[in-house]
This record gives C-alpha cells, structure tokens and sequence, in this order.
C-alpha cells in the first residue's frame, strides 16, 4: 500500500477535525497504515484511496466504504483478536487509536482474491429468492438440499465471528434521569439542549460522534458570520456553564422505550482499545429516564441505483464532503457528483475548493440558479438534467457514464463519458427515525421532500427537530431545535423564561426542490449492464424488486423476506426506501401505500458484554451461604446449587467416592445420629388472630384442630388443584404461627400469601414475615439423636412423652433463644434445631462434637425416598394433585380451600391418572434413570404407548438394592405387575410396581 | 420500561413491579356450588382486552403493596389506579 496519497495538505481546507501533531500507526488486513488523531478507521483508510476492503455477502463483489456514519453498509470489520475481538463494526464508527487492529469480514479466502465471486458470475442461477423457494419450500427434499449446502453457504456468507476467548473487559452501567434528553449535538440538537437549559432544566446531550456538532463538523458551515464550529464551542461552553447539562459524545442511543426510557452505550475505555487505562470500563451503558425527550437525529443521506453503482470509489454525496471537510481526505484526483436535489452543490464547492475537478450531474431539467451559478464560478461542470448511468471499472472506479434522464429514471440518448475515479451520489435524504418508531410513530410520506418524516409524538413527551423532521436548511434546524427545547423544558415543568437567540446562518438563496429519482434504469443496445445495487450489504439489486413485484410478493414485509432487503446489520439504512419506491413504481402505488417496517432497538448494534456490565461471573447471581457455610466448606463439603443457596450435597472424607460418603451419611442416619444443615427451608413467620382462617384457605387440610406446641404438614395447591408447595406449620402461641416452605419456593409462597391476604382477603388481620435467614436450622435425626441433644446444653426437655412427635418447643440451646420442631423427612426420630441465625456455628459444632454425621441434600433424598416422602418439584410438575400422590389423608372434606373444586372436574377426577408408585427393578444393581420413560412393551412399534415417568430413584443403603419412585398412569391398580423403564440411550429395564414406601412402613422409628 | 405510580410510592421503574393479570376477578364465595365451566372461567379464563384494562401489580421491590392500576394494553398509557381492602395510601409524600 502506498502512503496516504489521498490526505490533503494542511492548508487545503483549514477547517478539519484532525490532529496533524497526533500521527497514529494502525494495521488493516495485516498491512500497516498511519492515519491521525480524529480519525475514524473509515477516513484513515481512505487517506490511502478507496480500495476494495469487503466482499459482498451474496455475489462477493469488491466493496469500498460507502458512508461515514451508521449508514454504511460495507465496510464491516472484526476489530482486534482475541477476547477483546469484536465483529462486524462499520469502520466509520470506529475511532483511530494507536496500534488498532482490524480485518475485513466478508472475503474468504481475502479481499484480493476473493473464491466466491463465482457467485457473481453464476447470478443468473442464484436469483433473488433462491435461499427462500430451495431451501424454504415445503417440496420433498427441501431439508435434503439445506443440509449439502448450508456448510457452503454459512462459510460463504460469513460476517464476522464471534470471538472464543472471554471477555477480558469491565463494563458499566449507569443510571440517570433528566427533564429533557436530547439525542444528537447537530444544530438542531444543540440549540435544544441550550433552550432546554436556559429554562433552568436538567438536561442529557447525547450523540454517536467523537464530539458534537453533527453535519457542522463538515466545516464548511458558517454562523453568525464565523465557521459554524465556533458556534458549536460557544453552545458546549454555555451547557458546562449550566447548572445540570450533561453532555455525552460517544454515546449512541440503542433504544427508546415506554414512558420516555432510553438506552444509551457510551464508548469509554473502548476508544482507546486493548490498552486502555485499567480504571476505564470499556463500554457504559446509560440508562436515562426523561421526562421530555427531544430527538434530533438528522438524516442519511440516500443514493440512487445504476450500473455498477458498488464500485470501490462509489460514495455518498455528502460522505465524500465529510471526508473532505472533517477529515481532510478524498479519495480520488477527479469527482463526479450525481444528484436529484441541492445538496451535493455544498460537496462540490468543498470539493472544488480542494483543487479537484468536478462534473456535477444534476437530474433537474434546471437547477437553481444561485447554486448553480455559484458551483460554475468556482469551476465545477454543472450538467443539468443528467443522472449517472454506470460506472466503470472493477476493483477501483475507472469513469463512469451519465446521460439525460427521464422522469421515469430512464436515459434517453447518448451517454456521455466522464472521467472521475470517484464517484458522490445524492439521491435525497431519510430522516432518521428510527428512535421515533421505537416509541410506535407511524412513518408519514412527505411527498414534497420525498422522504418518510414521524408523525407528531408530543403527546408521548416526544419531540423532533433538525433533519429528521425533513427540514433542509440550517436555519430551520436551529429554529426547530430551539423550539423543541423551549417545549420540552416547559411541558417538564421548566417554566423559567428565555429570550430567543437569533442567528445567522448561510443558507443562502433559495434553492429548488427535489426531483426525485430511484434508479437510472437506462437500455443502452449492444452495452452489457452491470448490476444496479438497492441494498449493498445484502446484494439486492433493482431487478430483485422487480422480480418480487412480478412474483407479488409486493407488501413490504414480503418484500423483505423475498429479498433479504433492509435484512442486514445496518437495517437497510441507505436501502429501505429506495426499495420500497421501486416496489411502489413497479406496483403503481406510493411508497407509503407500499408501507415501512417497523424499526425495532437497537439502533445500531450493542455488545452483550454492555447489557451485561458487571452482572458476570460470580456477579450474575447473588450466592447465599448459611451461617455454618465455612464449617461445611472446611469438612470435605460438595455443594450443590439449590437456587441461590449453597447447599452441601455429601461430604466427602479423604480417598472415599461421592456415591460411598452418601452411603455412609445414610446408614449413620439409620444407626446412629446424622445432623443436617437445613437452613433454607424458607421460614414466614404468622402472626394475627386470623392465621388459622388462613391456613385453612391455603392448605388442602385442616388447621382448627391444632393446639400450641403442635406442628402439622400441610400441602398446598393452586387454583387449578394441582400441588405447589408442601412444609410443615407449628403454632407457637394462639396467634403466632411459623410456617415452613421448600428451600426453592420460599419467596413465591410469601408472596402468593400476600396476594391472597391483600387482594382477596384484606378483612383478615395476618402478618406474613419472612424469617429464614433469621434462623440457623440443624436437623438431628437417627436412634442415637435424643441422646445426643439431650446432651445439649438446654431447657428444652426432649423426652418423648414431653417432646412427642410432630411437636414443637421453645427454650434456650447453648443459651441461645431456640425453636425446636420434631418432625421427620428422613423417617428417623429427628429433631429441627432453630437457634438466631449468629448461633448456628456453635450449635453445629456441639452436635458434631456430640458425635453426629454430617449428612447431605443426597443422603437426605435417599432417606425420604425410602420413606416415600416427596418432594415437590420431583414427584410433582404443575400436573399433579394430592390424590395422585395418595396423600388424600392430607385432605380436608369439610371445607373449602384453594383447589378444591378443581378435583370435581372430570379430568381431575379420573381414577386412571398417573399415580405415584414405587418400582423395584427386576435387577436390583440397576438404578432406573430419573426421567425415564415407564412402557409396558418395550418392543412396541411406534408410537409406543407412555405410561409415566420414574421421578426419583437412588442405590439404597438400607434396603440392600436400589429402588425408585414413579409417576405411573393408573398405578395404584397396577401392584405387582412388571413395567419397562427406557434407558436414555437403548434399551430398557424390567421393574415391578409396588407401593411408594420402602422403610419402617408404619413410621415406628420416627415416633421412637 | 414503563413508569408506574404505585399508590403508595408514586413514579417507579416497571422493574420493581411484577405484574398480577387482570384485576377484578373475585374468587367465588361457593366454588362447590359452580358448574364446571363456570369454576374454569374462574381459574383459567381472562378477557384478552385491547385498550384501557384493569390488572393488578405489586410494588415487589418496594413497599410490597398490591393496587390495580388501568392501562391502555395498545398504547401503554396508564391511568387511574386503586387500592385493595380500603387501606387507603398516606397523603401524597
Ligand atoms: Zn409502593
């Protein structure tokens, strides 16, 4: 590559944003390149001319940088490797830093020598709606053709990838509120922003640039008799003056959501990339709550199609005035401008001003004549009434041909050869509204700008000004501006009054309006035509849209799909409306009749590491340890995650394997003494004369009959009778209850008892408080367990006529205040420990010093199991009722209670619904896999008949052989016979049906 | 986001909220005493309403009171809300 011949010199056009003091070394595609402090990829890289630095997606065409914002549609990159790696970023967006490093995505196996331009020369077989009518059909072998190709064309289209490694960066979030957000700093969005904070508001400035100014950065713009970007100084002096302004360069809002909410990503640290100061996030997502919002967005500037118009060298109009005036580069020696309106006269007379021949085809039969005559004066070769027909050349613009143009786009005579190696196109201008169509505004054709405009959103708090409203002139955005500003700060309650700044500005004469022209569609005998291209980066070309008119697929959304218009990473921001007033020309409807699709956040792409900021890693999810975690941790603990908690799973002696420590932890329950850590079960505290009224209406049984000093378990369902969360409730006093939940159900329950007692029940006087990470809870159970907390130091007298079954106590344990349930989930005599949560360390301590086994959530499955006790979420899903389980003992008929009436429906009342069973398989070494299907034929042709599902199943310990529990259709009427689990891979297993219950049948050991 | 006012609270992010369905449905005083289709209209049925609705929210990362609250489900605008049981919220803090 050599130098970067296409820099102008420093005295050129004074006015640039570049830094000449500030050289900064960069690479692209492996190759070194020095651009400046100011620079975007995009500019520096065109210092060097405008060469080929993507390939098409579809046909893998050559492709230059065709903009210089978030309208461009080629110029994608991967920037840098690694972690830090990001793909698919417009080079126009990316600000130059020392050392970047970036590639082109779409060019396999390189932008030189590019393998798939076979596509190109193949396009008469690959039409428009290939991917969709070969791969899409219903036909026989549509999945077939999917399957040979997809690797090809995955590989073919690929944009950029995703990088491997984990992110290294940091990102922020933040939060903040204003009276009046204004989104974009041109000068429609800086006069707002300075209304808006003379009125005393508290206003947010937000804009994608490097620094604000929008279209004035250009500099060719002049205020008050002065370069307009003094104006801009003088406004960003007086908003740092103001009492609460904020100004954010860099920030692109992504999205704008109900009641004035929007989402903005800041580039921080990402500026500076891979070595940026260690103290900056790399990216901040701002979170901005307004009440008023002004949106001054401007517009992109659009083209219009002819042959070849993708050639390297092919620019927007107003890009190349940018290029030139901010950043002091044009890619080429000799321009040639083709426009339907006024505004590629300002890129001439910059362009000119520079020292480079310009042709300048204007399709209006007369141009203005102020324009006009000013562009002749300073030397350029205004052609009235001409278009571009086709450009020349394959890698790089070589000429190009323009003629006379039709109203219809058509060119009537002899086409006229122009030298240029560059080429502008103006083709009008589409207000960017894509923010406003967040909010729902409604596109509205504007047939004199010929551009869509959103419709009024005022009474959703939201404004817009500038160019995206579809004004031309600078005047009229600075007016607009102010008024939008003046509005919003008022409807905030910004009442303060402000004075009117009146302003210069060298909008000049008036000029003509547009003629508006979509594609020049000349038919030159004997010339073969290049393609005219509609939407670049996904290769639609004019005759795709004609080609979906004649196929009538004419609406828009068809359209879309049909063609993959406006499909691609840039929304089709130069493309939509082009195609949709092609569809419109080729139906005879306008192009509001054709419609627009909805623009939906975000508006340009945000990185997943900015919405997740710092909710990563150990961050994603609060971690919840209970008091005796460190001991847990410290004695060989496997934990396992039971929603938030951690909970040990077994606790693992040196040398020993997971499956024997969960043995051994069983028998030292069932022979001596184990203590288990159950202090997540979820613990709501009840208090109130009418808890008892409230038990009653949630739980399936009955609570009248409870006395003080007695516990009692209970099973809950939804309206729908089916069971939701089961525990045991103790009443401590007469109006004070305690109520446990499972450990994963022990926010929902509080909260479903609070929608009851506050929507429906308000007349009973409850008080529902969550206690559980109040209390520490350890659970001794097993023959040895009296002995062992009778050794305690306590009150508490734990003999069994004082301390029966199913009761509770308080009193004091190592002098800590303690609540003591008897109750059993192991099937073992079992005593809960409650002690404040600060005590539960010195409590664990003593009963293992006492000679207790610490046993984990697997032995305590396996206990239960052997009981036939269930546990919500395993033996149940949201299908099953208390009957199918057999529990219906647990079930009162004397009242009514949440789920009742749903068992009376006929399907709830089936006697053949699944039940729960045991099944001991045929070979006692197997343990059925927990999921597997229960079939009574394993050897069934398909469909095979579904019986049921096993839900637990483990190795016992105590019963010398393994054993599981099962939702079984009809189960209780099947005892005794044989039924076949599917193994998760092949095969399956004999097991026999037998009832849910393996152990001490009669429950003599818990009440021992 | 939406902004909701709680009665209690007033303006808050639609994030401290969760949301409850439609409000007014009463729970039948004798469900025994329904038929099977009235009982499943009840438990299973909503009006799926375009334009102003009535539902229920509570402030769950708040001060963990239920209200009802009208919203256009087209347009989101949110209007009048309410208070269940008579607990009426302090004057405006
Ligand atoms: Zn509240």
């Amino acid at each position: 590559m050599s130098g970067p011949q296409f820099r102008l010199p420093a005295d050129t056009l004074p006015d640039g944003r570049i830094d000449r003091e500030a050289p900064l070394g960069f690479s692209f595609n492996g190759e070194s390149f020095t651009g400046y402090a100011g620079d975007t990829l995009a500019s520096a890289l065109l210092a060097y001319g405008a060469f080929p630095l993507a390939r098409s997606f579809k046909y893998h065409r050559p492709r230059g940088i065709f903009g210089a914002g978030a309208e461009e549609p080629n110029a994608l990159v991967q920037l840098e490797t690694g972690g830090y790696s990001q793909p698919n970023l417009r080079a126009t967006q990316i600000e130059l830093y020392g050392g970047l490093s970036a590639a082109s995505v779409n060019a396999w196996p390189s932008v030189d020598f590019d393998l798939m331009r076979v596509n190109d020369w193949l396009s008469p077989i690959f039409p428009s709606g290939f991917y969709y009518k070969t791969f899409m059909g219903a036909g026989v072998g549509a999945g077939r053709w999917w399957r040979l190709f997809e690797p090809f064309i995955r590989r073919a289209a690929g944009f950029g990838r995703a990088p491997t490694a984990p992110d290294p960066d940091r990102y922020e979030r933040m939060n903040a509120h204003c009276d009046v957000l204004v989104v974009g700093a041109g000068p429609a969005g800086l006069s707002a922003a300075l209304a808006a904070a003379n009125r005393g508001g508290r206003v947010i400035l937000v804009d994608d640039q490097t620094e604000p100014g929008g279209d004035l950065l250009a500099g060719d713009r002049r205020i008050d008799d002065a370069p307009a970007m003094d104006w801009v100084a003088a406004a960003l002096e007086r908003l740092g003056a103001a009492p609460d302004a904020t100004v954010l360069a860099r920030t692109a809002v992504a999205g704008l959501y109900d009641d004035n909410f929007a989402t903005a990503v800041e580039s921080v640290g990402d500026r500076f990339g891979p070595g940026a100061p260690d103290h900056l996030p790399r990216l901040r997502l701002w979170r901005i709550r307004a009440r008023q919002i002004v949106l001054a967005t401007g517009a992109h500037e659009r083209p219009y199609a002819f042959a070849n118009n993708d050639t390297p060298g092919t620019m927007l109009g107003n890009a190349i005035r940018h290029y030139a005036g901010r950043y002091a580069v044009v890619p080429g020696r000799q321009a040639l401008l083709g426009t339907d309106n006024d505004s590629a006269y300002r890129t001439a007379l910059l362009l000119a001003r520079a020292g480079i021949p310009v042709t300048l085809a204007d399709a209006r039969e007369t141009p203005p004549s102020a324009l006009a005559d000013a562009a002749r004066q300073a030397g350029v070769d205004v052609e009235a009434g001409c278009a571009i027909s086709a450009v020349l050349g394959d890698r790089r613009v070589r000429g190009a041909k323009i003629g006379r143009v039709l109203p219809d786009g058509e060119i009537s005579g002899a086409l006229r050869p122009v030298e240029a190696d560059l080429v502008g196109v103006s083709g009008g201008w589409n207000p960017a509204l894509h923010l406003a169509s967040h909010r729902g505004a409604r596109p509205v054709w504007n047939e004199a700008q010929t551009c869509f405009v959103p419709d009024d959103l005022t009474a959703l708090g939201l404004r817009t000004a500038g160019a995206v409203t579809g004004a031309g002139s600078l005047a009229d955005c600075l007016e607009q501006g102010y008024a939008a500003g003046r509005d919003a700060a008022r409807a905030a309650g910004r009442t303060k009054r402000t004075r009117k700044p009146d302003l210069k500005t060298d909008d000049g004469a008036a000029g003509a309006p547009i003629r508006p022209l979509w594609a020049v569609t000349g038919r030159q005998p004997g010339s073969r035509r290049g393609k005219a291209f509609v939407d670049l980066q996904n290769d639609v070309t004019v005759k795709d849209v004609a080609l979906a008119a004649r196929e009538n697929y004419r609406s828009v959304e068809h359209l879309k799909r049909y063609t993959t218009l406006g499909m691609g990473t840039d929304q089709g921001k130069t493309a939509n409306v082009i195609g949709l007033a092609l569809m419109g020309v080729e139906t005879g409807r306008s192009p509001e009749a054709v419609g627009t699709t909805t623009f939906r956040p975000p508006y340009t792409p945000v990185p997943f590491g900015a919405l997740a900021g710092r909710d990563r890693g150990a961050l994603f999810d609060p971690v919840r340890e209970t008091p005796m975690f460190d001991w847990h941790a410290a004695n060989g603990a496997v934990f396992e995650d039971v929603g938030q908690w951690k909970r040990p799973y077994a606790y693992r002696r040196d040398g020993e394997s997971l499956e024997a420590a969960i043995g051994r932890e069983v028998r030292a329950v069932r022979n001596a003494a184990g203590v288990m850590d159950a202090s997540t079960l979820g613990k709501i505290d009840l208090k109130g004369p009418d808890v008892v009224t409230l038990l009653n209406r949630v739980y399936t049984n009955d609570w009248e009959t409870l006395k003080v000093g007695r516990a009692r378990y209970g099973l809950m369902c939804h309206e729908d009778g089916m069971i939701f969360d089961d525990g045991v409730t103790a009443r401590l006093a007469d109006d004070h209850y305690v109520m446990t939940t499972t450990t994963g159900n022990a926010v929902t329950v509080l909260n479903w008892l609070e929608m009851w007692l506050q929507t429906e029940w308000p007349e009973l006087r409850v008080f529902a408080t969550s206690v559980t990470e109040a209390w520490a809870t350890a659970t001794v159970a097993g023959p040895e367990a009296r002995r062992l907390v009778s050794g305690l130091d306590s009150d508490i007298d734990w003999s069994d006529d004082a301390f029966p079954h199913m009761a509770v106590r308080t009193g004091t344990v190592l002098g800590a205040p303690a609540r003591v349930f008897r109750v059993s989930f192991s099937g073992e005599a079992s005593w809960e420990i409650n002690v404040p949560a600060h005590c539960g360390p010195a409590l664990w301590q003593a009963l293992i010093d006492g000679g207790a086994t610490p046993y984990g959530t697997e032995a305590m499955h396996v206990l239960r199991a052997e009981k036939g006790f269930i546990i919500v979420g395993q033996e149940t899903d949201g299908t099953v009722t208390p009957h199918d389980l057999g529990m219906g003992w647990a079930v009162s008929k004397r009242k009514d209670f949440i789920g009742k009436r749903s068992w009376s429906r006929p399907d709830t009342a089936r006697p053949d619904r699944k039940h729960l069973v045991g099944l001991l398989p045929l070979d006692s070494g197997t343990v059925l896999p927990e999921g597997g299907q229960i079939v009574a034929d394993p050897e069934q042709e398909p469909p095979v008949t579904m019986l049921g599902h096993v839900t637990s199943s483990y190795k016992s310990p105590s019963l010398d052989g393994s054993f599981a529990l099962a939702l079984l259709k009809n189960g209780r009427n099947r005892m005794g016979d044989t039924v076949h689990v599917l193994r998760l891979d092949e095969g399956a297993d004999a097991a026999r049906v037998v009832a849910p219950a393996f152990y001490d049948k009669d429950g003599g050991r818990m009440r021992g | 986001m939406l902004l909701i006012r709680c009665p209690y609270c007033g303006l808050r992010d639609e994030s401290e909220f969760s949301y409850g369905g439609e409000a007014d449905i009463a729970r039948p005083l004798e469900p025994e005493t329904l038929t099977d289709a009235e009982w499943a209209d009840y438990v299973f049925l909503r009006t799926n309403t375009k334009g102003r609705f009535r539902e229920q929210w509570v402030h769950a990362h708040g001060c963990g009171r239920w209200f009802t609250l009208v919203r256009d489900t087209v347009t989101h605008a949110h209007g009048e809300t309410g208070v269940f049981g008579g607990v009426e919220p302090e004057a405006d803090g």
